[in-house]
């Protein structure tokens, strides 16, 4: 779906462009600017995630893309503008409120040493808990169940750092599933992972939309991957979106050359017939066969 | 099924604590400079009439018995509360000059002011132990990179030096009051009588229960700020909370037995090293572990330099300084 960006801020509903089909959205930005000290790293950004959809925001190292994110999750005071969860700005809204609807995986998430699997997933659980409410049957069902989709289960005991890069990033999306909340940010789940592991937890994300109507927000480094994934890529350059719709409208030759200031060629990925950017650096000039068959695709 | 709670062999370590616990508070009526047999004990502890030298001897060491089980698992408890609260593992608040603060903020109220009454002394103990750890935080704080842990304890060790100088000066210039607090400046449970646990119980319990419920606030800040402020965590009133638990703790701790050093860092780590990182565990296990460590400290004290005795906190530091060193050669400083 593409985002009428002519449809009126006061109302959660978009207008599907093409389609026609009305989506909601819960989470959105208006005029929304981030930083650090003086630095503005998120330039009065205003857009809308949609629901029930994979959202994935790509653009070139400090282009803002994990700033935007942080501040999606109430991580960063805005300077300008705001965050709006449900229509309310989300500073206004208790955390705890905020936590039971949105959940949040911060890029490279550190274990205490020791945890087991359990007890990091388990820990998930405390935007439902009181002071002095003791563990109870709902969190142990929230913890098996996301024990479960993430095919963690047979890892319960085992020690966190003790695992594999890729079972670890399950265990900390079973951790966030945990939480229960029909809304997910992720600030690059796959770094460190090989590519093998990078498209299982991509997979893994994709079926909890797919299943669970979660709304996925996420920051990717892999262009390629990021158009596989995306029902709704946005691309950010100097802190503000440059182009977001369906990865087939925002990722052209003339963007990635624009948002990453590299000559490309965009053919279609053989396997997902989504758009497949394949990067010309100094030392390689296309092969005329290549152009031949990227151009008639 | 339950998923939930399980490591390896938690009740085994839990049951060995207890025991050393139990044993240690045996040893203590029975151990010091006059040996004690176990009936000699009995009788003096179940026989109200008995009225003789033994009966005294007895009645002194269940008043330390009492101070020391008091004292030890208060910081224990405040140790394990303060390395969660500041992921700094070498979070103690003898260390961190809070306990130093705390005898200094006592020792003025007497000497200075000439407060006799307890009650009102332990009030001075605890806002010269708030005024030490908002001041050893802010001074670790300056600087680009915060308040690391070994800031933290440098700032805390500079600290301690002063209050303790401080303290010191106040009380060689009354000696009166020198002779009341010569051996608590250094940390000792003899000496001073149990009546002196009444007006100090409210404060160790109310910092006991802020504590103990501030568990699962624990475990989620040990997943760092932003994911414990994802999981719903107002870190500010939060970290007040768990902050208030440990100022009552180590305050009402030093009150009673003044500045002890390093039970708020071997017990925490102990009980990690056993159960695993929940502070569903680690805080009670700090109360058990801390209690023994001080018991046995005062124990080992009596007997090992005859005929005096040396201070709880002497000993303390004896056991505790390799592990402060261990710990930081460890160089995982920023692992909690």
């Amino acid at each position: 779906m593409s985002i009428d960006p002519a449809t009126d801020a006061s109302t959660d509903r978009i207008t599907d462009r093409v389609t026609g089909r009305v989506t909601g959205t819960r989470l959105a930005t208006h005029d929304l600017s981030l930083g650090y000290d003086d630095r503005t790293v998120v330039d009065h950004v205003t857009t809308r995630v949609p629901d029930g959809a994979v959202t994935v925001v790509v653009g070139a190292n400090a282009c803002g893309k994990s700033t935007l994110l942080r501040g999606l999750a109430r991580l960063l005071r805005p300077g300008t503008g705001q965050v709006l969860l449900d229509g309310k700005s989300i500073h206004g809204i208790p955390t705890k409120e905020v936590a039971r609807t949105l959940g949040l995986l911060p890029q490279n998430p550190v274990a205490p040493k020791g945890v087991t699997v359990v007890d990091l997933v388990g820990r998930g659980r405390a935007p439902h808990q009181g002071r002095f409410q003791r563990w109870g049957a709902a969190d142990e069902a929230a913890v098996a169940r996301a024990l479960e989709v993430t095919g963690t289960l047979d890892l319960a005991d085992r020690v966190v750092d003790e695992l594999s890069g890729g079972q670890r990033q399950r265990v900390w999306i079973a951790m966030a599933l945990a939480q229960e909340t029909d809304l997910l940010l992720l600030d690059e789940p796959t770094t460190y992972l090989d590519v093998a592991h990078q498209v299982e937890v991509l997979d893994l994300l994709h079926d909890l939309n797919a299943t669970r109507g979660t709304t996925v927000v996420m920051v990717l480094h892999e262009l390629n991957l990021a158009a596989r994934y995306a029902d709704h890529l946005v691309a950010m350059a100097d802190g503000r979106i440059v182009a977001e719709g369906p990865p087939r409208e925002v990722i052209t030759q003339e963007r990635v050359s624009e948002v990453f200031g590299m000559q490309c060629l965009v053919v279609e990925d053989p396997v997902s017939g989504t758009p497949l950017v394949v990067p010309i650096g100094r030392h390689h000039s296309r092969r005329p066969t290549l152009v031949a068959n990227g151009a008639t695709a | 099924m339950t998923l939930t709670n399980r490591t390896t062999r938690p009740a085994l370590a839990v049951t060995i604590a207890l025991a050393v616990l139990a044993a240690g508070v045996v040893a203590s009526l029975h151990v010091g400079s006059r040996m004690l047999s176990p009936e000699v004990v009995w009788a003096a502890l179940t026989d109200p009439r008995a009225d003789d030298a033994d009966h005294a001897v007895v009645t002194a060491r269940v008043a330390r018995t009492v101070l020391a089980l008091l004292a030890g698992g208060a910081l224990g408890l405040a140790g394990a509360a303060m390395q969660g609260l500041t992921r700094n593992p070498l979070g103690d608040p003898g260390i961190l000059g809070i306990n130093a603060g705390a005898a200094l903020g006592m020792v003025t109220a007497v000497a200075l002011l000439g407060v006799t009454s307890l009650p009102v002394q332990i009030w001075f103990a605890l806002a010269g132990a708030a005024v030490a750890g908002v001041l050893v935080h802010a001074i670790a704080g300056l600087g680009r990179d915060g308040a690391t842990p070994i800031k933290l304890a440098v700032a805390g060790a500079a600290a301690t030096a002063g209050f303790t100088s401080w303290t010191s000066a106040l009380l060689i210039t009354d000696l009166q009051t020198l002779e009341t607090f010569r051996f608590w400046q250094v940390g000792t449970v003899g000496g001073r009588g149990v009546e002196v646990v009444g007006p100090v119980l409210p404060f160790l319990l109310t910092g006991a229960v802020l504590a103990l419920t501030g568990a699962r606030l624990l475990d989620v800040l040990a997943l760092g700020d932003d994911l414990a402020r994802g999981l719903g965590r107002r870190a500010g009133l939060d970290r007040l909370v768990v902050g208030l638990s440990v100022i009552l703790l180590a305050g009402a701790a030093t009150a009673l037995a003044g500045p002890i050093a390093f039970v708020g860092l071997v017990a925490p780590h102990a009980a990690r090293i056993l159960l695993g990182p929940s502070y569903f565990r680690i805080l009670p296990m700090s109360v058990v572990i801390g209690a023994a460590l001080v018991t046995w400290a005062d124990v080992v004290g009596r007997v090992i330099l005859p005929p005096t005795e040396v201070q709880v906190g002497i000993m303390t530091a004896v056991i505790g300084v390799p592990v402060f060193f261990a710990l930081v050669r460890r160089g995982r400083m920023g692992s909690l």
